[in-house]
């Protein structure tokens, strides 16, 4: 996956607790304030460069393309952030500095949703006054159109799946299947009045209201649905509306001049610049020269600036300090396949555990400006965290082949084996772990391969498919894997769950542990917040022990902004610049 | 120019009172051609100088373990005492040169950038010989056909020829390599991919030696000594292998020389576009493509491949273009 993808939401209450109680692992660098003297990390904490100032045009570029631009159809991460410009879902994440983006606030609610007392029917009242674009009010019904629409996956194939994993569809397979535009059959979602709309869940979900915050529940008018086509005019609800949409090019967004401050006195959106362009398909590098040439604003997809740009910018003190790094909930890690012999066998596993050079694993990724060593699977932020180092991460950070060894020795191969590196081949981090494992187990005699492969298929062809990666003997495959909540079933289901196992387009790569599924499903029935969250953590210690990952980097990223730029922070829940506040200086 | 026939000729014309003098018998010896063409490019210089370019490479990359046990480290050997582990760049100047690392050390893992580029001289010259050496001899067997028996047979080579000559080969080589199965007729990782570069720039430029190769037969099959050999009953593979290969030598030997660089090239390219040997090996292609992200920081990393891409496609051109000129004088124009 080239982007950050928000991996799930559910895990209950889970969220609303979880992420009320991140503050403890966050950052020290303090919360709200400001500041206008340019510094590193003048961003991360504070908003830098405040102003109220209008006008102007924000310049952003996208070194790739979005899913989709239609709230219904979105997955990443920076594709949520952006979707506030133009849509407005019925609760979102305020936009504030620091662990105070964490919080969820009414956007197009009045207030956040009221929950039965068995946290089975949610019910959201719409505020008053509000319009789309060419004027016409928005109603509850338009609300349900759009998360009705959303349930389609034949249709709108990349957004999540949450609403049809809770709501009580009985049957309802949306709109396009139902073609009915009254929505008779979707018994799941109620709209007694225009301004009233109630969800009703077939299990109990105290944490809902995060559901509320996807785009996918911005207004869209069924008169205006065109499928898969909408994305070419997405219907503003909004601060901005979409003046030219060029699919894979460019589009323009312009000021929507029915959207009313007024009707959003809560989530904290400035709309400062008159006009917002934005390219797409932008060599990275590109972006990169532009952003330092102050030609640019922002680079929308928040993967942060090259590894060649970060050594330029670390280097150059007048650069540095136009520069925030934020850490990331994203683990940089090596899968060892498990249906490749000689990794079958645990020992033989532990063997590359211990000799692995981990200090050579965060030098790929940059040093200190790329992240930390990892000694566990799980990032820092995530709840339940605990630093689990069994393996001498910590303290022998170049490895311990003695150790390495002797676990040789009991897996049966004192002399080593040989096996296959696998990574992405466009990936330059990636490639450089694959050397310096390489040299780290040659130490020990295990001699390896590389094997580099296309990164638009490694999920669906090579790595992630379980056939060819037996086939082929990738013993080793290189990855990383990234939850944007901070969340332990956000960030773990997805890549420990050998129930989630298919044929290919894994993200699993191999690990398959009865006990690991079983603590899953009981974290998931845990309705204690402390004893959901150390499950987490015992999880990540059975993941250890079995020595399926090998962890790598807990991930930073460096952003870069240019000085133009005002109003400028890290958001925590997005763990990038929030789109919704910047304003450009004229 | 002098036409390489004159002296011999001359030599004839010589009245035979005037060849008894010692000193002058030496001066009107008979030469064979190859003697000749000796002679001319030993005059000149600069295909001499790229000549003995040339042979340098070559000892280098067959001397390249030796050289690099003597002077340099392992090419795969990491040095990150070397590299600022959070900037990446290595520590000192001009990307870490230093009597330890003359050319200085690749960034994130320091290694040494002058063993690496002794060892790329083995992989680009390996390949562009032996990729040479399988045009050369499809291109040789195909023209020689195709001139020799004229008719359909021509029609037909000639054709292929086109159509291989159309062929997008850089955009052919991308998907080969991306689709080849991990283990082919018991070949597998390096030598696999060797092999397959080889195969990929070898069997695509055959038709460039095939059709020089089906010009010359074409005028030689007509000439007086073919006309000869045939009244006397010789058969075909005999006049093929016994009286047109030997006149084809000269060209064959020209065209392989420049086609050497050009396959060098080619062989970066593929290198530079990820397709190349597999890494770690050293490649300048790979090293050179590595250096253009880096270039706004550590621009001297760029220099030792850019720089030895340069020196070697250079030296065998100005040696290939001397030879052409030695052994063809006619030909330059």
């Amino acid at each position: 996956m080239r982007k950050t993808r928000v991996t799930a939401v559910a895990a209950g209450a889970a969220l609303a607790l979880a992420l009320s109680a991140c503050g403890s692992g966050g950052n020290d660098d303090g919360d709200g304030g400001s500041t206008s003297t340019p510094a590193f990390n003048a961003a991360v904490g504070h908003v830098y460069n405040p102003s109220d100032t209008k006008g102007g045009t924000l310049k952003m570029a996208n070194d790739s393309d979005w899913d989709s631009l239609d709230g219904g159809d979105m997955y990443y991460g920076y594709a949520w952030n952006f979707s506030r410009l133009y849509l407005r879902s019925l609760v979102t994440f305020k936009s504030a500095p620091g662990k105070e983006a964490n919080e969820l606030v009414p956007d197009l609610a009045e207030s956040l949703g009221e929950s039965s007392s068995d946290a089975k029917t949610w019910t959201y009242k719409l505020r008053k006054g509000l319009k789309y674009e060419d004027g016409t009010p928005i109603t509850s019904k338009d609300v349900k159109y759009a998360v009705a629409r959303s349930l389609d996956k034949d249709i709108l194939v990349n957004g999540p799946t949450y609403f049809s994993d809770f709501l009580d569809l009985q049957g309802y397979a949306g709109p396009y299947k139902d073609k009915d535009l009254t929505m008779a059959n979707f018994k799941a979602v109620d709209t007694p009045d225009d301004q009233t709309i109630v969800f009703h869940l077939k299990k109990p979900f105290a944490g809902f209201d995060y559901l509320a915050m996807l785009p996918a529940t911005a207004p869209v008018p069924p008169e205006k649905d065109t499928g898969t086509k909408y994305k070419e005019h997405v219907v503003a609800s909004g601060p901005y509306m979409f003046k030219t949409n060029e699919l894979g090019k460019s589009f323009t967004l312009v000021r929507n001049e029915y959207y009313d401050a007024k009707t959003d006195p809560d989530t904290g959106r400035k709309a400062l610049p008159d006009e917002i362009d934005v390219d797409l398909n932008v060599n990275q590098a590109d972006i990169d020269k532009r952003l330092l040439a102050n030609d640019l604003d922002v680079a929308v997809s928040a993967l942060g600036v090259t590894a060649e740009t970060r050594a330029q910018v670390v280097n150059d003190p007048n650069l540095k300090q136009y520069a925030d790094s934020s850490p990331q909930p994203r683990t940089w890690f090596t899968a060892m396949n498990a249906d490749v012999a000689p990794f079958d066998n645990e020992h033989c596993r532990k063997a590359v555990m211990y000799a692995a050079d981990k200090e050579g694993y965060l030098r790929a990724y940059g040093g200190k400006n790329g992240g930390e060593i990892a000694t566990n699977m799980m990032p820092t932020m995530i709840p339940g965290f605990r630093e689990i180092d069994l393996y001498e991460a910590k303290s022998k950070p170049n490895g311990d082949l003695d150790k390495a060894k002797d676990e040789l020795k009991q897996c049966g191969k004192p002399d080593g084996f040989s096996t296959n590196i696998s990574y992405r081949a466009e990936r330059d981090a990636e490639k450089a772990t694959a050397e310096a494992l390489q040299q780290s187990l040659d130490k020990i005699g295990i001699k390896t391969e590389l094997k580099p492969y296309p990164q638009s298929d490694y999920g669906k062809l090579y790595a992630g498919n379980v056939d060819y990666s037996k086939n082929n003997g990738l013993g080793l495959k290189i990855y990383g894997w990234g939850a944007d909540w901070n969340d332990g079933f956000g960030f773990l289901s997805q890549i420990v769950d050998s129930r989630v196992i298919r044929p290919a387009g894994n993200t699993n790569f191999g690990v398959k542990d009865p006990k690991i599924d079983q603590m899953l499903d009981d974290a998931l029935s845990e309705l204690d917040e402390s004893k959901r969250n150390k499950i987490w953590g015992d999880i990540d210690e059975q993941l250890m022990k079995d020595a399926y990952y090998l962890p790598g980097v807990w991930a930073s990223t460096l952003f870069y902004r240019p000085e133009r730029l005002t109003n400028v922070f890290i958001s925590d829940a997005y763990n990038t610049y929030d789109y919704t506040t910047l304003g450009v200086q004229k | 120019m002098t036409p390489p026939l004159e002296t011999t000729e001359s030599t004839a014309e010589v009245p035979p009172e005037v060849t008894l003098a010692g000193a002058s018998r030496k001066a009107i010896e008979g030469r064979s051609l190859s003697q000749i063409a000796w002679l001319r490019l030993k005059r000149d210089k600069v295909a001499i100088a790229g000549g003995i370019v040339v042979i340098f490479l070559i000892l280098v990359a067959i001397l390249a373990p030796l050289i690099v046990k003597l002077i340099g480290h392992p090419p795969n050997e990491f040095h990150y005492d070397q590299v600022d582990p959070d900037t990446s760049l290595p520590y000192g100047s001009w990307g870490g040169i230093s009597w330890d690392f003359p050319f200085g050390v690749e960034p994130i893992n320091g290694r040494d950038l002058f063993s690496r580029t002794v060892y790329g001289a083995q992989v680009s010259l390996l390949i562009a010989f032996l990729a040479t050496l399988l045009s050369v001899i499809i291109g040789v067997v195909m023209g020689v056909i195709a001139g020799y028996f004229g008719g359909w047979v021509d029609a037909v080579i000639s054709r292929l020829m086109d159509i291989f000559l159309a062929f997008p080969i850089l955009l052919f080589a991308l998907a080969l390599v991306g689709a080849m199965p991990n283990e082919v007729a018991g070949l597998n990782g390096y030598w696999l991919r060797v092999s397959i570069i080889v195969f990929v720039i070898g069997f695509f430029n055959w038709p460039y030696i095939g059709r020089i190769v089906r010009g010359q037969t074409l005028s030689l099959r007509e000439r007086e000594f073919v006309d000869a050999a045939r009244s006397l009953g010789a058969r075909s593979p005999y006049i093929l292998a016994k009286e047109l290969l030997p006149n084809l030598v000269a060209p064959i030997l020209v065209y392989s020389t420049l086609l050497i660089p050009t396959n060098i090239l080619f062989e970066a390219a593929l290198s530079f576009l990820g397709v190349g040997v597999p890494p770690p090996t050293a490649s300048w292609g790979g090293m050179l493509y590595q250096a253009t992200k880096w270039y706004t920081v550590d621009p001297e990393f760029m220099f030792p491949s850019g720089l030895a891409i340069f020196v070697t496609v250079l030296a065998f051109n100005l040696f290939g273009d001397g030879l052409r000129d030695a052994l063809d004088p006619r030909g330059r124009r």
